[in-house]
Formats: C-alpha cells, sequence, structure tokens
C-alpha cells in the first residue's frame, strides 16, 4: 500500500509524516512520531484515553485517520506544559492527588483543558459532563472534578489579578 | 515477623500521614511515563492472536502453512510449540491451557494460535489465513444450568472434591467448600423471624484502562527480556519460565507503569506467548490487546447465585445464618467462592453460622481475581437480607448492626477469633456523619451495608541504598498501581530521619532483588511498607556502627535520632551528632558503601472493616437509579498517604457502584459475549456520580509497626448491597439480581403496582 | 498439643472431627502431622493452606512457633485482588 504525504502541525511544530491510508491518528502518533502520552485504551472512541485536540475541538485521536490531519493543528499532552512551567491543570492533578495509575491521565487533561478553554468557570456538573467521555477507572473522578474546579478558580482568579 | 514490629501507638510521625506530591508524577501528568504498550525495540515485530469464535469446541486440527508463507510473517505458534512442563501442578497446567487451547477451546476468545509479522497489518492478514478445523460442542455459561445433571461437561476430569462419597460422574462442580461453627439447624428453632431469599450477580470485569502489553525479547541461547504492564513482575518470570522450560534466571521481567489491574493482573495471558514468538522468530515482539480481546479472553470475575437465610429474635440478636453460594469461574477450577463463603458473614458475632460453596466451571473466560475477590457479591446478598430483617424488626439497620456486629474476641464465621477490629468504629461513626440524618428528596431512598476483607502480606524483599550526598535509593519488588512509591519514600524518610524528597522509591526489576509476590491482598503498603522500615532499621544499624567507629566508642553506645547518630547517654562520650549525609559521606573509608536489606514473608495483616451509606433516587417513570450522594468510612490501620487511601475508598466505592447499576458480562444463546466494549459494557462515567465522601479511621493493626492496614479491597465490597438497600428504599421494591438496571427495576415497579 | 480446627469441608478426611489436638513446635510440624495422620488432607495441603495462629493469620509461615496453648486454624491459602 502507498503512503499518504501528511504535513500538519503538533503541539505547534510542523510535522511531515507519511501513513497508511487506514492508519489512526492515534497509531501515527504513537507509532510514527514517539508521541506516546495518547494511550489506546479501547479504539472504538468510548473511553476517552487517546483524546488530542484537533484545531482545538476535543477528539478521540483513534477514530481520526492520520491522513484526515492534514493541514490541521494537533494539541497533544506532550505540549501542554511550557518548558519547566506545567500547565494548572497539571500542577493541581498533583496536587489533588488526581490521579493513581495514570493511563487515563493525559487524555483528562486535554479534555479538561479543552472544557476549560471553552468554559472557564464550570459548575461541578458541567464539568462531569464535560469529562464524561474520559473513563477513569481507579480514582471515583472526585479528586479529578476537585482538580478541574480549583484550576478553574485559581486561573480565574489570576485572570482578575493580571 | 520480628517482635519489635508491634504498633507504638503514641509514636508521633515527622511525615507519615502528610500528603506530598508523587514521585512518578510530573511523568505522568506530562504523558511520558512509560506504560506497558509504550516500550519499542529494534527490529520489533507485532505479534497477534488467533481465537476461537466458538464457547465449545474440539480443535480437530490447525493449519498453518498458508499463513506461513504469508510475505512479513516470521513465526507462528500454538498448542505444538507449548509442551506440558507443568509437571503435575494442576493449576499450573490450567494456565498453560489457558494462554494456548489444547484439545478443545473451553470459551469464545480462547487463543489458538498466534502470529509474529513485521507489522500489524501482515500479522492480521496472517491470522485469517490460519485454519482451524472445530468440532462444535454444546455449551453453557450460566452458573446454575452448569451444576444441572443434564449440563455439557467441560472437563471429563472433574470429579467434585469436598463431598463424600466422591462422585463417580464428572461435572461441572470441581469442589465444595464448607465454614462455619456451631448448629444452625438449632440456632434457626431459636429465631422469631427467619428471612431466606435467593440472589444472582452478573460477572463483571475489573475494567482498567490499560489493556494488556508486552515486549518480549527472546534469543536462541536461551535468555529472555520481557517488558509488561503487570501486578507482578516476579510471578510472570516464574509462572513463564516454568510454562517455556526456562531457567528462572534467564528471564528478566521488568515492570512498566502499570494502567490498573484490580486483580486482572495477577496472571499471564499474552506474556508466555509473546515470549515463544519472539524466541521463534529470534526478534522482539511485542503483544497488545485489544478492548474486545480484554473482555473475551482475560479474566472478569465470577458471575454467582446464591441462597442465603438469617434467623433472629424479636429482640434483634441473630441465631442462625447460612449460606449456599455457587461461582462459576470460567472454563477453570478456582473461582473465588471459598473467599466469598469465608467472607459472607464475617461482619457478624455470630454462634451458629455455615457457608457452603460449590466452585463451578462453564463456557467462558478464566476469571481472575477482582478486588477483594469473591467477598462483594456474598456481601450483597447478606446485608439485603441483613436490611430486610431490621425493617422486619422495626430496628434501624444500623442499630441491628451494631447490636450483632463482630467486635475484638468475637469468633469469626470463617474460624479464628478477631483481634482488634474497627467495624464498630466504622458503624458508630456511620451513625454520628451527617450524611446520614441528612434530608432526603422525593424517589430518593437511604440504604447502608458493610465489607470485610481479610488483606495479606506475602513475600517480600527489598533494598534501600544510601548515596554518598546522604540521599537515599530504595528499590522495591511490587509494581506501584496507586501511588504505592509515595508511601514508601513517606516510610523511608519516617525511620531514617531525612525529608520525603530525599528518598527515592523505583520499581526494580527482577535481577535486581529477590523475589517480590504480586501487588495484590491490599499488601503493599503494608508488607513493603514494613520491610522498608525494616530495611531503614537495618541502614540505621549500620549508621550507627559507622558512627561509633568514627567515634572510637562502642556500637551499642550510639542511638539514632532524627536523622542523626548521638551518643546514647553522656557516658557513652560527648560527641556532637553526625547526620546521615555526614557518616556516608565517609562511608568509603569506614567500611565501604551502606545499605539496608529485608526479606521476609510478611505476616500479620489486619482484616479490613467498612460501612456505606448511599443515597439513590429511582425514576418511577424510567426505572433509572442515580447515586446522590455516598460516604465511605472504612478503617485504615493508620493512613500513611491519605490521598491515595481515600482514592481506594473512592475507586472501590465507584468499582461497586457499576457492578450494582450498570455492568454485566451478557451472553448470547451461542455462548458468545455480547458487549465486549466500553460502549455496551458500561462502566461508571464522571457525569453518572456524586462526590464519593470519605471517612479514614485508624484503629491499629497490631501486626504493622505504625499500624497499617491494607485499604485497597474492602472498598468494594459493601456497595452492592448498600445501593440495592437505598433502591429498595426508594422504590419500596428489593432487587435479589444485579445488575439493578432500569428495564429491571420499571419491571419490579410494574409487578409491584400489578 | 496445640488445638487445630479444620474448616468444615476437610471434615470428611479427618473422621469428621473439626477440633484436632496435635503435637507440634512448629507451623511446617503441624502441617507435616497433619498430612500423616490425615492422609485426606494432603491434596489440600499441597494446594496451600493458611493458618490462624491465636487470631493473627500467617499465609507463609512454616517458621512460627506453636505454644501448648496455640488455637490454630487452617484457612484456605489466601488471595487478593
Amino acid at each position: 500500500m502507498s503512503g499518504i504525504h501528511v504535513t500538519t502541525k503538533i503541539n505547534g511544530d510542523v510535522v511531515e509524516y507519511v501513513c497508511d491510508a487506514d492508519e489512526t491518528l492515534l497509531d501515527v502518533l504513537r507509532n510514527r512520531l514517539g508521541l506516546t502520552g495518547a494511550k489506546e485504551g479501547c479504539s472504538t472512541g468510548d473511553c476517552g484515553a487517546c483524546s488530542v485536540t484537533l484545531d482545538g475541538r476535543l477528539t478521540c485521536s483513534c477514530l481520526v485517520l492520520g491522513a484526515e490531519a492534514d493541514g490541521a493543528e494537533i494539541g497533544t499532552i506532550e505540549g501542554m506544559a511550557k518548558g519547566e512551567e506545567l500547565h494548572p491543570l497539571q500542577r493541581k492533578f498533583l496536587q489533588h492527588a488526581a490521579l493513581q495509575c495514570g493511563i487515563c491521565t493525559p487524555g483528562i487533561l486535554v479534555a479538561a483543558k479543552a472544557l476549560l478553554e471553552h468554559n472557564p468557570k464550570p459548575t461541578e456538573t458541567e464539568v462531569r459532563f464535560g469529562l464524561a467521555g474520559n473513563l477513569c477507572r481507579c480514582t471515583g473522578y472526585d479528586k479529578i472534578v476537585r482538580a478541574v474546579l480549583d484550576t478553574a478558580e485559581e486561573m480565574h482568579r489570576s485572570a482578575r489579578g493580571a | 515477623m520480628p517482635l519489635d514490629s508491634r504498633p507504638d501507638t503514641k509514636r508521633s510521625f515527622a511525615v507519615v500521614g502528610t500528603r506530598p506530591l508523587r514521585p512518578d508524577g510530573i511523568d505522568k501528568v506530562t504523558g511520558r511515563a512509560k506504560f506497558g504498550a509504550d516500550a519499542v525495540a529494534p527490529g520489533m515485530l507485532v505479534g497477534r492472536i488467533l481465537r476461537s469464535p466458538h464457547a465449545h469446541a474440539r480443535i480437530k486440527k490447525i493449519d498453518t502453512s498458508k499463513a506461513e508463507k504469508l510475505a512479513g510473517v516470521k513465526a507462528i505458534v500454538t498448542r505444538a510449540d507449548f509442551p506440558d512442563h507443568t509437571d503435575g501442578d494442576a493449576a499450573l497446567y490450567d494456565v498453560l491451557y489457558n494462554i494456548m487451547a489444547r484439545e478443545k477451546a473451553l470459551y469464545e476468545g480462547h487463543a489458538v494460535a498466534a502470529v509474529a509479522a513485521v507489522d500489524a497489518r501482515t500479522a492480521r492478514e496472517a491470522l485469517k489465513l490460519i485454519k482451524v478445523e472445530y468440532e462444535i460442542l454444546p455449551h453453557v455459561t450460566d452458573v446454575d444450568e452448569a451444576m444441572k445433571p443434564g449440563a455439557p461437561v467441560l472437563h471429563a476430569t472433574v470429579f467434585t472434591d469436598g463431598v463424600e462419597p466422591k462422585p463417580k460422574k464428572p461435572s461441572n462442580i470441581v469442589r465444595r467448600y464448607e465454614f462455619g461453627h456451631g448448629d444452625v439447624e438449632a440456632g434457626f428453632k431459636k429465631a422469631d423471624i427467619v428471612v431466606a431469599r435467593t440472589f444472582k450477580t452478573e460477572a463483571t470485569h475489573q475494567g482498567y484502562i490499560e489493556p494488556h502489553a508486552c515486549l518480549a525479547n527472546a534469543g536462541p541461547d536461551g535468555q529472555a527480556e520481557l517488558w509488561v504492564c503487570t501486578q507482578g513482575h516476579f510471578m510472570v518470570r516464574d509462572t513463564c519460565a516454568r510454562l517455556l522450560g526456562m531457567d528462572i534466571s534467564k528471564l528478566r521481567v521488568t515492570a512498566s507503569e502499570i494502567g490498573g489491574g484490580f486483580g486482572g493482573k495477577t496472571t499471564v495471558f499474552i506474556e508466555p506467548v509473546a515470549l515463544a514468538l519472539s524466541r521463534k522468530a529470534n526478534r522482539p515482539v511485542k503483544v497488545v490487546m485489544t478492548r474486545e480481546e480484554v473482555f473475551k479472553a482475560s479474566g472478569p470475575t465470577a458471575s454467582t447465585s446464591v441462597d442465603v437465610k438469617i434467623g433472629v429474635t424479636k429482640d434483634g440478636r441473630i441465631t442462625a445464618a447460612d449460606a449456599t453460594l455457587r461461582y462459576q469461574g470460567g472454563a477453570f477450577a478456582g473461582s473465588p467462592v471459598e473467599f466469598g463463603a469465608m467472607s459472607a458473614f464475617a461482619c457478624y458475632d455470630l454462634e451458629n453460622v455455615r457457608a457452603i460453596g460449590y466452585d463451578v466451571v462453564t463456557n467462558r473466560p478464566k476469571q481472575a481475581a477482582y478486588r477483594a475477590p469473591g467477598a462483594p457479591m456474598a456481601a450483597f446478598a447478606v446485608e439485603s437480607v441483613v436490611e430486610e430483617l431490621a425493617k422486619k424488626l422495626g430496628l434501624a439497620p444500623i442499630d441491628f448492626r451494631i447490636k450483632n456486629a463482630a467486635r475484638e474476641g468475637t469468633h469469626a464465621s470463617y474460624g479464628p477469633t478477631y483481634g482488634p477490629i474497627g467495624l464498630l468504629p466504622t458503624l458508630e461513626k456511620a451513625k454520628q456523619h451527617p450524611h446520614f440524618k441528612a434530608p432526603l428528596g422525593p424517589n430518593q431512598g437511604r440504604g447502608m451495608a458493610c465489607g470485610f476483607w481479610f488483606n495479606f502480606g506475602g513475600q517480600t524483599c527489598v533494598s534501600l541504598n544510601l548515596n554518598n550526598d546522604g540521599t537515599a535509593a530504595l528499590s522495591v519488588g511490587t509494581p506501584d498501581i496507586g501511588g504505592s512509591r509515595a508511601s514508601m519514600c513517606l516510610m523511608a524518610a519516617e525511620e531514617l530521619g531525612i525529608p520525603y524528597d530525599k528518598v527515592r522509591a523505583v520499581v526494580a526489576d527482577t535481577s535486581s532483588l529477590g523475589y517480590n509476590d504480586v501487588t495484590d491482598g491490599s499488601r503493599t503498603t503494608f508488607a513493603t511498607g514494613m520491610a522498608t522500615i525494616l530495611a531503614a532499621r537495618d541502614a540505621i544499624k549500620k549508621l550507627t556502627a559507622r558512627a561509633a567507629q568514627i567515634w572510637g566508642i562502642p556500637a551499642e553506645a550510639v542511638t539514632w535520632e532524627k536523622g542523626h547518630a548521638k551518643p546514647a547517654g553522656a557516658n557513652a562520650g560527648n560527641f556532637p551528632p553526625m547526620s546521615l549525609a555526614e557518616i556516608v559521606a565517609q562511608a568509603g573509608a569506614t567500611g565501604g558503601p551502606i545499605a539496608g536489606h529485608h526479606e521476609y514473608s510478611a505476616d500479620g495483616a489486619g482484616v479490613s472493616f467498612a460501612t456505606h451509606i448511599c443515597d439513590a433516587e429511582v425514576d418511577p417513570e424510567t426505572g433509572f437509579t442515580r447515586i446522590v450522594r455516598y460516604t465511605v468510612l472504612q478503617d485504615a490501620g493508620k493512613a500513611v498517604h491519605p490521598s491515595y487511601v481515600e482514592g481506594q475508598f473512592q475507586g472501590g466505592a465507584v468499582q461497586g457502584i457499576g457492578w450494582a447499576l450498570n455492568e454485566e458480562y451478557i451472553y448470547g444463546k451461542d455462548g458468545r459475549l455480547q458487549n465486549a466494549g466500553f460502549l455496551d459494557y458500561r462502566i461508571p462515567v464522571c457525569s453518572d456520580l456524586p462526590m464519593i465522601d470519605t471517612v479514614i479511621l485508624e484503629i491499629p493493626n497490631p501486626g504493622h509497626p505504625y499500624g497499617v492496614r491494607g485499604v485497597g479491597e474492602t472498598s468494594i465490597v459493601p456497595p452492592l448491597a448498600a445501593i440495592a438497600n437505598a433502591v429498595s428504599a426508594a422504590s419500596g421494591v428489593r432487587l435479589t439480581s444485579l445488575p439493578m438496571s432500569p428495564p429491571k427495576i420499571l419491571a419490579a415497579l410494574e409487578a409491584k403496582a400489578g | 498439643m496445640a488445638k487445630v480446627v479444620v474448616w468444615g469441608s476437610l471434615k470428611p478426611h479427618t473422621g469428621g472431627i473439626a477440633e484436632l489436638e496435635i503435637d507440634a513446635a512448629t507451623v511446617r510440624e503441624l502441617l507435616d502431622r497433619l498430612g500423616e495422620t490425615y492422609p485426606g488432607l494432603k491434596p489440600q495441603l499441597a494446594r496451600g493452606v493458611s493458618v490462624a495462629i491465636d487470631g493473627i493469620i500467617f499465609r507463609d509461615g512454616w517458621q512460627e512457633k506453636l505454644s501448648k496453648d496455640s488455637e490454630v486454624f487452617l484457612l484456605p491459602r489466601m488471595i487478593g485482588g
């Protein structure tokens, strides 16, 4: 099978790759580009462990073909921290012990970031529905919801202060 | 266990009980942490497994010749590549049979062949070219059906154990267990009220988000490396070596970060297959299960059918309790029915008690341990009857439980006499909890339930190396599944008297340490923690000896306090305290590196109890149940890192909520699993749930120097019944079968309305 | 003589008796004596047992000492999830 040449932007950097026509974006990220932060939990779009943003929209990368990413902008967990500085969500997840095994954490962080970008001051219910596409089997979600609400609160405060 | 490990209850802790950030945190929030499927190796092949589409079939012939000719295929293995090295070990033979079917495929999804190829596409193509000739046999998947005389028999070699006389005909009933004491018949005669009910629960899967994955690299010289997500890499090493006829020393296993296990990663599935493929291809081979394979071919827990009968006097004292439990554990012996039978009545102080268990095989995947294996289903049945009895007596369910609760000195239903236990404190705390008195809305009801789990210790080996800048490197052999490295660092820091962030804990590979049992049985913080404490004490003994040597005084004249060696008293000499860093800086000149070790079989794990309170709202129009409020009260002995203790309470409760309301293995008439994916096998999502409130009680375990008890498993035991009791209070109908899905509740409501 | 209590389904192998008196100084000795005296117990002993000595459960405690008045319960070998 002849490969498809794709030019895309991942976490702000231009990336080129050649992929098969039936290859998912998740497989491209993990197997061709070494970006293994997105995880494969189901490959059917049910668990959210492979969450990325595609042109700003939260997406399961297992449901997108690598070829479809041509010309798009992709955001992955690897682009969330800026150098040494963690994203506030990453910091709050650690402070709140909002992860146990950590396999769902990259996807949940990407989803939570997308949520806060669309809704900077969500209620608990909005957080719960915003993260309903991301399965976590360890935590019961309690500490995850608290971490996201606490982040929103902190970002809101620092935005007001600035 | 050393005698000095009795807990010092007056001790005040410097760092144990605080909530520092976990050492693997940055890796986990940046996506850098390496899990099972994240490893690569030069020249790596992709392994894929061909699985039986039939629930029960004789495998007459496997023809791999076409697949072998496909370009890019480097190795194919079938049953012929797994000769029996198990040497009469029946349990190990079952594992061998489970990882690759032999005469028969015993369930849909049973592995029959495997391929290693240059890429996934070629491997998939090759699987299609393998021709397997099956003779389809009648199958059975339901536990009660499997026990009937005319049921299709899976194994001609199974003649029920534990019944006299031993049956002459084979059946699907592997073994009968019986536990208890007193005379239940006499006890029931003394009862004023007797309630007897039958309950059913469906099989549920542990549902870890990370599918099984491994990377094997074996060479023709018999040496091999394996990278794998597992709860126990020493178990993987020993099991694979025995199945493949290798020397244990030639197989080095490294545990990846593990994306959840809950008991499901305490055995092997794909690992021996990956090693066999790698050995044959002489190339590294990565095998990763799909989610469908996880559901169909890794271990869910048992489905069950349970009868419970309890008798009480008018004043609320239980006179007798009797249960018969039937658990199917898939196609091989070993359902957790013995633990169900042992734990069923463990929360109660009973004069006359009996629990009979039947271990049953069916055409389903071989069950694997799932968090407190066997206990939640038994508790569902018993705690439902307890609640019903309390209502019949006109007693508050909590008072009825307090009146009959097991306490120190109670002769446990499974045998021994309890030492100090935390059941009554959780009940009394529950009674005072604001949740208990909070008002309920329309269509809402409140339920509660208690739960018990044994916990255990197991073989453990740790090594604590002191570096010459005064920091410590701790090597443990139990995979960290929920933050245990943080807890280990806390305990090492506590003993050594150095800051938490001066200790780094790693999960070492199998070549670096002696054997460690699997991370299971809620044992890691207890057993690896105690080994860490004792290794630190071993290091301290050496540190004080070095200080004594430097000072020129006897070793006995030096003590250890807050990270410093000090002369024991005025007579010992007048030297300023010497810090750990100062001593190790001179280690080279005073006798070489300083390290502490501890190897042992940890025992004395304290049993664990919990009480859960649940508010549920049942929609009378649809039968849909929403959990409105949930509180977990559990004895942790001593919470080393309270955030991760709370996390265990919350996670277990939510797995229980899923089990109670949504989750089930659904089989078609053809014996095939109909819902092998997260869309149809629905585990709780964020929007299904309220916050899960937690209360940590600390009743010290006499078997641990800080009083630690395991906390990981008990939290899944009470929810099934707590929710059933809440649903009953909310809707007026009592469901005796799980899951309590909307159609079932609606049908019960309609039946009640007539 | 330590008092040893076996669980119900083992009773057919001990002449129907749940409580046995066994002369043994350690768990190892106790298990050996049990196997010698009641050969029917051997398959279960081979599968593995835990013991509770005076209320404390030992899964791997062959070296544990028993006193004359120790109360020992045989339990199936503990597992967990």
